[in-house]
């Protein structure tokens, strides 16, 4: 078996990423599930935390292929 | 970018020839023009296409809609209720035009990587999204230059108010670097990637499944629908993670956008 270890990097950096993108919804979720009228107020923040914190983890990805 | 990929060949067993990201230099379509290209079509295509839905179910627009204004309606309504007026209040009139281009434009380009015979996302050469990028930074700034002049906004930008003024020393340094260069880069890199993500994300189950449906043991050929089953289910959360990317382009220009207009950051 040969290969690089960037992608066993990626993958662990990956997980700070999953976490918090799990965080988000979570706390998206519980927050419509109390106020559900408060969908629509929630939804951008929701996704703009969930773009922010996935833009890391897509930079970790592009990192780990141009990175030799 | 294109030597190192021959590196990961870590799953795959002797003589899979895992995809790589030179799989995404496709030859030139005619000739050997480099100007000639699939993405390039693609996105052509995708102007004709959204012109050509957009006139013709606003070509004949009733009080009633028929099934066919109503769907034109819908992304038009989605843009300017949930992004538009939601995101920058009132005068948000003015970026409906824009946000909606950039909207339909990024979407059809995104789901082309799922549609049949054409099957490749023209955002996954990082180029698109760039020039996207680039025109949604002339307009935030552009927008906010216009409302608070050009120093009062550079000041705004840099000193935000509110703050001890020994913090400027690590703030304002941040600030700078967040709206010249992180916000675009962020912008064109998250599209980029996440399309050039999927795609290849497809080209492993589908070239994986080709693969093994060659193989002269019988266990891997069992194997092989498998895999294609997996490429036919990805494609799925492909196709929502392509409308949720254009949604989060437009969304995010929008913010940046009310950013601008605001009277304070």
């Amino acid at each position: 078996m040969h290969g690089t270890l960037n992608l066993v990097g990626y993958g662990l950096s990956a997980i700070g990423p999953a976490i918090a993108t799990g965080m988000i919804f979570a706390a998206y979720i519980s927050g419509v599930a109390r106020q559900p009228e408060a969908r629509s107020v929630l939804q951008p923040i929701a996704f703009l935390g969930f773009a922010l914190a996935e833009a890391l983890a897509l930079f970790g990805l592009v990192l780990a292929f141009v990175l030799k | 970018m294109g030597e190192c990929v021959n590196s990961i060949q870590f799953a795959a067993g002797p003589g899979f020839q895992p995809p790589s990201t030179s799989d995404f230099n496709l030859p030139p379509a005619f000739g050997h023009s480099l100007y000639a290209t699939k993405p390039i079509f693609l996105v052509f295509l995708s102007v004709i296409l959204i012109s050509a839905f957009f006139i013709a179910s606003s070509r004949k627009a009733a009080v009633v809609p028929g099934k066919f204004q109503f769907a034109g309606e819908m992304i038009y309504g989605f843009v300017r209720n949930n992004i538009g007026e939601e995101i920058i209040g009132h005068d948000f009139m003015r970026f409906v035009p824009f946000l909606f281009t950039l909207f339909t434009f990024v979407i059809t380009n995104n789901v082309f990587g799922i549609v049949p015979f054409l099957q490749f996302p023209a955002m996954s050469h990082v180029s698109f999204p760039y020039v996207l990028a680039i025109f949604s930074f002339i307009v935030f700034h552009w927008v906010g230059i216009k409302k608070q002049g050009l120093g009062k906004y550079l000041k705004g930008i840099a000193f935000m108010p509110g703050v001890p003024k020994a913090v400027y020393v690590l703030l304002t340094p941040i600030e700078i670097a967040t709206f010249f260069l992180v916000r675009p880069l962020t912008l064109s890199l998250r599209l980029f990637a996440n399309m050039f993500a999927g795609h290849l994300l497809l080209l492993v189950f589908i070239t994986g499944g080709d693969y093994m449906l060659h193989d002269p043991h019988l266990f891997m050929k069992i194997l092989s629908p498998f895999s294609f089953a997996f490429g036919i289910g990805m494609s799925f959360f492909e196709f929502m993670v392509q409308c949720l990317q254009a949604y989060i382009i437009t969304l995010l220009t929008a913010l940046f956008i009310a950013g601008a207009l605001a009277d304070e950051h």
